[in-house]
């Protein structure tokens, strides 16, 4: 469950900190009481920054750090389809041995699929990605001053 | 280097009783089982008289006149006999059998809000409960109070890890209708002073409930010389199954206090206007009960008998006298709660270092040591503490130095992981 990669980001988390965005979340995972603020800055459709905050477990916290490295960059239609594709190998069970396609989508969030074995510590996987998701309807949500916390 | 410590029990011998503890996990990892706080481990004593109930006299109880209808009344009431004698209750008709302690405290907190003077709590009472309950001992008072109008105040907790008694004569006061307190923290491991909380909820008048489940189990339990007015505990922490708890209650409380569920067992006669009730304690249990549940805890009880709840207590001493010095010599390693085996039960709470308790408790895991992570339904006491979680090892009869020593290895292997 533990591999190098996870260990990794862990230890040395990509874009750790909060900056400036369009829109914040504050997600809490109850079982494990791992926390996380997020925030999400677009530039057009594309991702400028996800910027974080939080404490947890080490699952959560690596999720986080891959998270930001994979989607900052990308539109959000990419984003979309990589989120997807690693909720839906969380929800694998342990089922899915990723292929060459899916480790091209993931990159270093294929390493959590070993976390999909354990399902008291999916969420814990899961947690960003959930809050990146809720920052970023927000963020392009119809109703942004009641929806979207905006930050200066 | 297993240790040979004072007091301890022949665990050797004792633990070929568990046949689940030679379970072995994880390719060769021989299991160490150190989440006794949450649930124990059931002796093949008490599986054989499951077994054997259900191969033989398996049937509802009070109702019938049939041969297995008798036989299944006279060994769950015969259970209730050896619950009894266990607690050192003055009356058998005092021991009400529930699904657990929270159902068992739910009762007490419900008899209380549907009572007559003078032991109705309404908006014009108090009710007192402690920061280091576990969430069962909050939550129901926390209704009661919600539906009554009653204030809940409770007691704090100092930095290690004890009740704060400092303003006992402000929070326990004339308003005080009912006193809720655990004997032992499930969290901590704290052994609380019920001496100084009875003397005072007496003076006042109020009731007292303590919640014994992790008490029950660890240590010679006598509700006489406790002087509490109701006793709450749970059989499956206690080398009994899951589905049965124990409230005990003094007599004369249970005769004057309304009935909370309503059903079949409880009443004398019903009729489509009104029903009167049957006396305690059947009073209290509506419906089918936990019947192999129960014998099942009438065994445990045995079981626990045999050995001696003295020499259990020693022994638990014992190793926590270990667990708490070796642990300590971990670095980053802080025990939350009492550093020392005084006064203090077998659980053991700690933080190591910045290590998340989840990945102590999932590495922990890997090399076969069960133990358990999170808030330990006592969130209030990870807040007070500033701590999100806490990994706890707890020990029971079973437990040996060589566990501690597993313990202290595998936490070893945890810092050099994450480090």
């Amino acid at each position: 469950m533990y591999q190098d990669v996870i260990l990794d980001h862990y230890k040395h988390p990509h874009g750790r900190g909060l900056r400036d965005g369009d829109a914040e979340v504050h997600h809490v995972n109850p079982t494990c009481g791992d926390e996380i603020t997020l925030r999400v800055k677009y530039d057009g459709e594309r991702i400028a920054d996800v910027s974080y905050e939080g404490q947890g477990c080490s699952i959560s916290q690596a999720s986080a750090s891959v998270l930001n490295e994979l989607l900052v960059g990308k539109e959000l239609a990419e984003a979309q389809r990589i989120q997807e594709v690693f909720l839906e190998l969380m929800q694998s069970k342990g089922k899915i041995e990723p292929d060459d396609t899916m480790e091209e989508t993931l990159e270093d969030a294929v390493a959590f699929a070993g976390v999909s074995k354990y399902p008291a510590r999916v969420k814990c996987a899961l947690l960003s990605w959930m809050a990146w998701k809720d920052a970023t309807a927000q963020a392009f949500g119809e109703d942004r001053e009641t929806t979207a916390r905006k930050t200066a | 280097m297993t240790q040979q410590l004072p007091g301890l029990l022949d665990t050797e011998t004792l633990r070929k009783d568990f046949p689940i503890l030679d379970r072995v996990l994880h390719d060769g990892k021989k299991l160490v089982y150190l989440d006794n706080a949450a649930t124990s481990q059931t002796p093949r004593q008490v599986l054989d008289v499951l077994s054997e109930y259900y191969e033989q006299h398996n049937a509802n109880v009070h109702r019938g006149v049939h041969v297995l209808a008798e036989e299944a009344t006279a060994l769950y009431e015969g259970a209730r006999d050896k619950v009894a004698e266990f607690i050192n209750a003055p009356s058998r008709n005092e021991v009400i059998f529930t699904k657990n302690a929270s159902e068992s405290l739910n009762l007490v907190a419900n008899m209380l809000g549907w009572a007559d003077e003078p032991y109705r709590v309404d908006s014009d009472t108090e009710i007192v409960i402690t920061e280091m309950e576990h969430h069962s001992n909050i939550v129901p008072w926390q209704l009661l109070a919600q539906r009554t109008g009653a204030k809940l105040k409770w007691f704090g907790l100092t930095d290690d890890g004890r009740l704060d008694l400092s303003d006992i004569n402000e929070i326990i006061n004339e308003k005080t209708k009912i006193v809720s307190f655990t004997l032992v923290s499930n969290i901590m491991g704290t052994v609380n002073p019920v001496e100084a909380i009875v003397r005072r909820a007496q003076e006042v008048g109020a009731l007292v409930c303590v919640d014994a489940s992790q008490a029950a189990p660890h240590m010679p339990l006598d509700v006489q010389a406790l002087q509490a007015d109701f006793v709450a505990f749970t059989g499956h922490k206690m080398c009994g199954p899951t589905g049965i708890g124990v409230l005990w209650g003094r007599q004369e409380l249970l005769e004057d206090l309304p009935p909370f569920l309503g059903g079949g067992e409880m009443i004398e006669t019903v009729s489509m206007h009104s029903s009167t009730y049957a006396p305690a304690p059947h009073k209290f249990e509506a419906g089918t009960p936990p019947i192999s549940q129960a014998i099942g805890l009438g065994a445990a009880v045995d079981y626990l008998s045999s050995i001696g709840m003295d020499k259990i207590a020693q022994h638990e001493h014992a190793i926590t006298e270990y667990a708490v010095k070796r642990l300590q010599e971990v670095p980053d390693l802080r025990i939350i709660g009492p550093t020392t085996a005084e006064d203090r039960g077998a659980a053991i709470s700690f933080t190591l270092g910045d290590i998340h308790p989840h990945d102590v408790g999932q590495v922990l895991d890997e090399q076969g040591i069960a133990v358990r992570v999170g808030h330990h339904c006592a969130r209030p006491v990870c807040l007070r503490y500033g701590i999100p979680a806490t990994t706890r090892a707890s020990f029971y009869l079973y437990s040996t130095p060589a566990e501690v020593d597993a313990l202290v290895e595998g936490l070893e292997h945890v810092r050099n992981f994450f480090g």
